[in-house]
């Protein structure tokens, strides 16, 4: 099992012949993701990294039967390009571009309610299922198969929890970059609704931020519907209110949003939260002992 | 990126919102010539002269006045241009030390002729995260914290969502003017006014409009006598004209020359420096600090690409701080090879020559192994660890 993303996913990049496009299409051709093509409009017919490229997402549909996207075009084109991916019928859209305008983001979310799809970002590092899939921009090593899921809104603190289940002697089911946006393609309590949901799961990272109530959302549901151990941390209780800090969404706007606050009320819910972020992988341990 | 009050007006006033019309200056003599066209325009002796900083409450400063006539407004304007501004926002509040006045805005008297008609409104525009959606939010009680209104009075703040496919509808604008209890002329004013104000917020891709207060007349107009309006950074690609609006003077000159080198970097008042890649990850080395028995001096972003140039512009900025008694730097390498980075912090160490704290390095990831090996050979006082809590312990031994 694992989610969104396994060995069988028909992986398409859209920026695919682009700088960043390529470098990461690479790292995740020789981690062993199923890349079956990509989509740069206007190279259609050419091949790049030894696959096929498209004109559109209609055609890598079509010829390759692709169903996850990765998308890596610039800030001004990426709301275009995940609803380009959602209508033609991508199931798992994951949007890595930072930078993507708010107001596009608004109206990306309603087009894309129409469709059976799923985004995960922007602005996110992205999915993966180790030993399977790599769909994103993670350093595919630090990674082990087992069955730690874990969800952030974070890139390089993600790969910090990651690297700190690995060396406590456990693996990760799946693990999914949502994105450090004001307006994210999945929430916190879906990703981890996701994975409670994974018989392959048997235990759950969910690492927040200050800004939003995203986690507070999630930490209710577990507390009525959770069935495995959860391990919590907010980043952010040192920082200042009403300064964005690096992600856009990450920023104090009132008291319910701030990190000591998202903590109690995830204590409060029956999340193992630590304080620090060194403590993660230790937790993980605990709580799967009791 | 936040506006001025004066530039927030001019934005208003393209897309047709009825404004307390009004002329910036940036000294006495253009104040004095303000004064003449705003009176002339206005047919009243009386104006207002409102400091601009990014700053809400500043008239609990002495930031904003009203003056009876020409006399009275350059002594006003004399006083307040290059007056140190303390209002509850600004950098320490009524005890810091206030921000410097640069410019003032003129305006008319927008109360006049007879300030007990007027009415005052709240009316703001903002994105609303979890729904997703463009939200209006305006009450009956305006000029006054909306916060504490929400709290006390609850059911005096409305809110209109706005369907981001459909945009405002009619029924919403006569929804916002029946709820503010307006009727006849003031009625048809305030609906202008929202379709106005809601035309601008989406046109300048903004992420919030504060318009407090916005006013009823005695021959019920509608006006707004001050705003406070914020862009969404990531979209002023698409408004250029909007981009060449910000003023570096606002912000922390360590913060302007950091974002030259495409650092992200957060001034903060502790006494421990930090380097990280991520934000997140940026965030939670500022919380191991706190921990660890330090105090946050900054949050430092320096990206994907940590090469030596890159730590050593980030080594500059941080030091700058004097509060600085050590720096961690916490670098996990993904794509970035830890080694370079390592490399990196070795060169930038020795182009710099005195750095007299104590420096902790963290590299984990891709070659972390290499990494701390050329750390710990080359000589430099630089403690090295590849576990965060082994970073955080050091951090608690240097401040020992």
């Amino acid at each position: 099992m694992s989610v969104l993303v396994n060995k069988s996913s028909n992986v398409i990049v859209q920026g695919f012949t682009g700088k960043e496009g390529s470098f990461h299409a690479e790292q995740m051709i020789a981690y062993g993701t199923n890349v079956v093509g990509g989509v740069t409009p206007g190279k259609g017919g050419q091949k790049h990294l030894d696959k096929a490229v498209f004109n559109t997402v209609q055609e890598a549909v079509e010829k390759e039967g692709a169903d996850v996207s990765v998308i890596f075009v610039p800030p001004a084109f990426s709301g275009d390009a995940i609803m380009e991916a959602a209508e033609a019928g991508i199931k798992v859209i994951v949007c890595i571009t930072e930078g993507i305008p708010v107001q596009d983001m608004v109206k990306v979310k309603e087009y894309i309610q129409k469709f059976d799809c799923r985004l995960i970002g922007p602005n996110c590092p992205g999915v993966i299922t180790p030993e399977e899939a790599k769909v994103g921009i993670m350093p595919g090593f630090i990674h082990r198969k087992g069955s730690i899921g874990i969800v952030s809104r974070s890139g390089t603190l993600t790969y910090e929890a990651v690297d700190q289940v690995t060396k406590a002697g456990m693996g990760q089911s799946t693990c999914i970059g949502i994105g450090g946006d004001p307006i994210v393609g999945t929430t916190t309590k879906e990703a981890v609704q996701l994975l409670m949901n994974d018989p392959e799961t048997e235990g759950i990272v969910m690492i927040g931020e200050i800004g939003g109530n995203m986690e507070a959302d999630a930490a209710n549901w577990i507390k009525e519907h959770g069935t495995k151990p959860v391990v919590g941390f907010i980043a952010g209780q040192t920082a200042p209110k009403g300064r964005t800090m690096g992600h856009a969404g990450a920023i104090i706007g009132g008291e319910d949003d701030t990190a000591e606050a998202k903590m109690r009320i995830m204590e409060a819910c029956g999340i193992h939260t630590v304080k620090s972020p060194a403590q993660i992988g230790a937790m993980m341990v605990e709580a799967l002992k009791k | 990126m936040n506006l001025h009050e004066y530039q927030g007006k001019d934005l208003l006033k393209k897309y047709g919102v009825a404004i307390q019309e009004g002329i910036m200056a940036e000294n006495v003599d253009h104040a004095m010539k303000a004064y003449d066209t705003i009176s002339e325009q206005s047919g009243n002796e009386a104006c207002v002269i409102k400091a601009q900083i990014h700053a809400g409450g500043r008239g609990k400063g002495g930031g904003v006045k009203l003056a009876k006539n020409k006399e009275e407004c350059r002594e006003h304007a004399e006083n307040i241009l290059g007056m140190m501004l303390k209002t509850p926002q600004t950098p320490g509040g009524m005890e810091g030390p206030g921000k410097l006045v640069r410019k003032i805005l003129i305006a008319e008297d927008a109360y006049a002729p007879d300030f007990s008609a007027c009415k005052e409104y709240y009316i703001s525009i903002l994105t609303d995260r979890e729904r997703r959606q463009n939200v209006i939010i305006y009450s009956t009680e305006g000029g006054m914290d909306i916060e504490a209104v929400a709290e006390k009075t609850p059911h005096l703040v409305h809110k209109e969502y706005i369907d981001p496919s459909l945009g405002l509808q009619g029924f919403q604008m006569r929804k916002v003017a029946f709820n503010l209890g307006l009727s006849g002329k003031a009625f048809k004013e305030m609906t202008k006014f929202i379709k106005s104000l809601y035309a601008a917020f989406t046109g300048s891709d903004a992420s919030l409009f504060e318009i407090n207060p916005c006013i009823k007349t005695a021959d019920d107009r509608i006006v707004a006598v001050d705003c406070k309006v914020t862009l969404d950074d990531n979209a002023l690609f698409r408004h250029p004209e909007l981009a060449e609006l910000r003023d570096v003077h606002e912000e922390d000159p360590t913060e302007v020359e950091a974002k030259k080198y495409d650092l992200n970097y957060v001034k903060l008042d502790g006494n421990v420096g930090c380097m990280v890649n991520g934000a997140g990850l940026a965030m939670a080395t500022m919380d191991i600090i706190k921990l660890s028995g330090g105090d946050p001096a900054n949050f430092l972003d320096v990206g994907g690409t940590a090469n030596a140039e890159r730590v050593e512009q980030a080594f500059r900025i941080i030091l700058k701080d004097e509060n600085v008694k050590a720096i961690l730097i916490n670098i996990f390498g993904g794509i970035v090879r830890c080694d370079r980075v390592a490399q990196g912090v070795v060169d930038a160490y020795k182009n710099m020559g005195n750095i007299n704290v104590p420096i902790i390095v963290r590299l984990q990831g891709t070659n972390a192994d290499i990494a701390k090996t050329i750390i710990d050979e080359s000589g430099l006082k630089v403690h090295s660890a590849i576990l965060l809590q082994e970073a955080a312990d050091l951090v608690s031994e240097v401040l020992a």
